[in-house]
């Protein structure tokens, strides 16, 4: 069985449906990539995979031990206020707080962890400075260390190289695939074709016509073609 | 002056005063970071007009123990009002202006009407500006003041982590599980707490200035939340001290005063994080 399983599932806003005959499914250590244009529904369908938003129809099914709450989740943009005062240190240990329940306080194995955390996103030394007066590429990392902090198992990342610059967007990537081959589940939603292309080992295109299936086979169809080629400068040839 | 200061520190319910005082003003300043960085601040407003409206059918009812009152009308509204806020969005506020002005005015308009006090005007000031109502607290009122204090002190430290979590990203807490409208819930009841609390120090215009100013101060000096927090305790509590102490002196409105120093400590504090961030 899967981690989760799609079924002709319907998204949207207050019953108005914004992304519709949704069928997939997320098996273990899979690397998925969401495109589609903008306004498609890609963080709409997010949203509903974590809960965040009912289903207008369909079904979302939670296999293999995946409780619903063992999701990490990298927002699309996170809008903090201007001032809110917070240390990195503090929002990483906040990706712990599925684990603690109704423990009010975090323990020993919780804070190692975000600093393991902290580690492999490289924000270590950075653990007491002010979130909101990092670069837009720190922030990212220290939301990543936030969401590994809350998963061993899957990671939705929506967009997760937004407004990062050349070098900074292929350490991300790296990064993610490094996490993907220690085994984590990846969902990322991009508009960067050729990085998914590079990356992802299945491909889900929502728009009004739906694509699910391998990267080949995405290569290969009409739609694939026509995105791969003329959309974002071609990737594919790599 | 530390004679006078000396001669009225023994009376016992001066004493008792300074108590409730400093732990009114400790429990009020826990939830201003939250409420500053939340549109909660909306809330705490309306609802300490709220509380002014039950204080008037309190007075005109002519209890003695008012807060038996006040309590359950301001948290029901506070409950009503983030119900009404999550629905409707935007219509949230105008549903909050509308109670909130309504609430102030149905409480002058109560007192107009059928106080039987020949102090009219006075009354209505001291409940707006809390004048010296501290001094006037009934025993068993300083009592329940101390206790929920000690509540609302007690509930923001067990659920230090989770209020934070909610404030800093309510759809990531969401997202792992924690229940967020459960926390406001919790939250809009502690705030409506601290502003029945309020009322009592510093009188129902003044609430938020004694709830904000001490995190808005410590977010000049501090970046993250937990120094913030500590240091808008710290803060809030000897502004709330010293200007007990003060007004005691100079014949003072105790509220007023309070709100004074906690204005000048914003000043001072304001200034330290110029010259820190200029520094850096
Ligand atoms: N909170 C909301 N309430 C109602 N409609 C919304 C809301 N958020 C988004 N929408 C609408 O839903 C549609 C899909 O939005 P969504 O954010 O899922 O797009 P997206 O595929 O993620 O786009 P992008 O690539 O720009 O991130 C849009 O037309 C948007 O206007
Ligand atoms: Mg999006």
């Amino acid at each position: 069985m899967s981690y989760i399983t799609v079924k002709d599932l319907e998204v949207g806003y207050d019953k108005s449906v914004i992304a519709q005959k949704l069928n997939f499914e997320i098996t273990s250590g899979e690397y998925l990539c969401i495109v589609g244009e903008n306004g498609s529904g890609k963080s709409t369908l997010m949203k509903t995979l974590l809960g965040l938003l009912k289903p207008i129809g369909g079904q979302i099914i939670f296999g293999d031990d995946l409780q619903a709450n063992e999701i990490g989740y990298l927002p699309q943009q996170t809008i903090v206020q201007k001032d809110f005062p917070a240390s990195v240190k503090e929002i990483v240990l906040s990706g712990c707080q599925a684990r603690c329940g109704l423990r009010p306080f975090y323990n020993k194995e919780e804070k190692a962890l975000a600093k393991t955390n902290m580690e492999r996103m490289g924000i270590l030394d950075m653990a007491d400075r002010c979130y909101r007066e990092l670069s837009g590429g720190q922030q990212q990392r220290v939301l990543l260390a936030r969401a590994l902090c809350a998963t061993r198992k899957v990671l939705l990342l929506d967009e997760p190289v937004a407004g990062l610059d050349p070098a900074v967007t292929a350490d991300m990537y790296d990064l993610i695939e490094s996490l993907n081959k220690e085994g984590i589940t990846i969902i990322m939603i991009s508009h960067d074709i050729a990085a998914a292309a590079r990356y992802a080992d299945h491909i889900l295109h929502i728009g009004d016509d739906v694509f699910y299936g391998t990267k080949k086979d995405y290569e290969e169809s009409d739609m694939g073609r026509y995105f791969l080629s003329g959309k974002k400068g071609g990737g594919s040839d790599d | 002056m530390i004679e006078t200061l000396m001669i009225y520190l023994d009376h016992t319910f001066v004493r008792y005063a300074i108590i409730v005082g400093v732990l009114i003003a400790l429990s009020s300043s826990l939830l201003g970071v939250t409420l500053v960085l939340k549109r909660f601040s909306f809330i705490g407003d309306g609802l300490s007009h709220v509380a002014f409206g039950a204080m008037a059918i309190a007075s005109v009812l002519n209890l003695t123990n008012k807060m038996t009152l006040i309590l359950p009308i301001t948290i029901i509204c506070a409950v009503l009002l983030l119900r009404t806020g999550q629905n409707t969005r935007i219509k949230g506020d105008a549903a909050i202006a509308m109670i909130s002005v309504g609430a102030l005015a149905f409480g002058y308009l109560l007192m107009n009407l059928f106080s039987t006090s020949s102090n009219l005007t006075g009354d209505v000031c001291s409940t707006l500006f809390g004048s010296m109502s501290i001094l006037t607290l009934t025993r068993w009122e300083v009592w329940l003041c101390m206790i929920l204090s000690v509540i609302v002190v007690a509930v923001f430290v067990i659920f230090y982590n989770k209020i934070f979590a909610v404030t800093f990203d309510e759809n990531f807490a969401k997202a792992v599980g924690t229940k967020a409208d459960v926390y406001n819930l919790l939250i809009a009841v502690v705030i409506a707490v601290i502003i029945v609390l309020a009322m009592n120090l510093v009188g129902s215009l003044l609430i938020s200035a004694l709830v904000i100013f001490p995190a808005l101060s410590a977010m000049r000096m501090f970046k993250n939340f937990l120094s913030v927090t500590i240091f808008s305790a710290i803060l809030s509590v000897i502004c709330a001290f010293s200007g007990i102490i003060i007004s005691m002196l100079t014949g003072t409105p105790v509220g007023s005063t309070i709100v004074a120093v906690d204005v000048f400590a914003f000043l001072i504090c304001s200034l330290i994080g110029l010259i820190k961030g200029v520094g850096k």
